[in-house]
């Protein structure tokens, strides 16, 4: 962890809120130069206290009805088990993210389909044969909001 | 799902790949002239295909150590159990994600902690305080395996 300033947090802030703006559209909300404001965004980079960026897209409109979270439990359990049921999850296209987890699952998935058929083709050609995959839960996702993390 | 023809679909996936990348590099790897890249980027922030930009923060660089995983099922006799316990949970700082599923869970928070002395003092005093709650599961994260909100378009 990193040693930050207010000027720092207000910078995370503002970026959390709109990560389109630009350094200088930064710098002049919390008060600071556009150099300066460009330094401190690129330490907090430098830091990997900001890891990347991304672009929002609308997954209805582009045809990505259905998201699903998967609670994954291991059939078998042991390092190899463990290995070549992480390295093949993580190819699966549709499986935007792979979380290992301690309590009632060993594996959390998040995965994409165009719709619920598409889902079950995914759910059954692609993860229930993932090597060890035992007990596998479903839950449709309705609705999400993320909520800025309190800097 | 008007409106989006393939070039578009190359373009969101050059974005998505490189998501600083400036509008004449998108258009040189897409093929077109800076001005048509613009306008077909400006014309998907019209139609809402582009929603926004964000950063990605990691928690644990801001000193956030425990992220816990809340699975929770409602009591749905109330009828409005479901809207009264999302207003609740929203009140608390350290949930930075709500979602609402159509399974076991029917609510599932996602609850940052700067250590476990810390996250227990989330779990008792706010989040078993939420109305309306009929069973918690919990799973801590113990690993980012993959995190990849890219579309395969």
């Amino acid at each position: 962890m990193i040693d930050f300033d207010d000027t720092d947090r207000a910078i995370l802030r503002t970026l959390n809120k709109d990560g389109s703006l630009n350094a200088a559209a930064v710098a002049k909300r919390v008060g600071l130069s556009q150099p300066a404001c460009w330094r401190r965004i690129r330490k907090l980079e430098d830091a990997r206290v900001i890891t990347g960026h991304a672009v929002q897209l609308n997954k209805e409109a582009l045809g990505f009805g259905v998201t699903v979270f998967l609670g994954v439990k291991l059939a078998t359990k042991g390092r190899v088990s463990l290995e070549a049921f992480e390295r093949a999850v993580i190819a699966i296209p549709e499986v935007q993210v792979v979380q290992h987890v301690l309590g009632l699952y060993d594996y959390r998935l998040k995965v994409i389909a165009r719709d619920i058929a598409d889902f079950e083709r995914v759910l059954r050609r692609r993860v229930m044969t993932l090597p060890g995959v035992g007990n596998v839960e479903a839950n449709v996702l309705l609705s999400e909001e993320t909520r800025p993390i309190r800097v | 799902m008007q409106n989006v023809d393939d070039i578009d679909r190359r373009l969101l996936r050059l974005m998505q790949h490189d998501p600083t990348a400036s509008t004449a590099d998108l258009a040189t790897q897409a093929g077109l002239t800076k001005a048509s890249c613009w306008r077909r980027i400006e014309r998907l922030e019209t139609n809402g295909i582009i929603t926004g930009r964000t950063i990605q923060i990691d928690p644990k660089a801001l000193g956030y150590e425990v992220e816990v995983s809340l699975r929770i099922t409602l009591d749905k006799t109330q009828s409005n159990a479901f809207d009264v316990f999302i207003a609740e949970a929203r009140k608390i700082p350290e949930v930075n994600e709500i979602q609402t599923f159509l399974g076991r869970v029917d609510v599932r928070l996602n609850v940052l902690a700067r250590d476990m002395a810390h996250y227990q003092d989330i779990y008792r005093t706010r989040i078993l305080a939420l109305p309306h709650i009929n069973d918690i599961e919990s799973l801590m994260l113990i690993a980012n395996l993959k995190n990849a909100e890219s579309l395969p378009l």
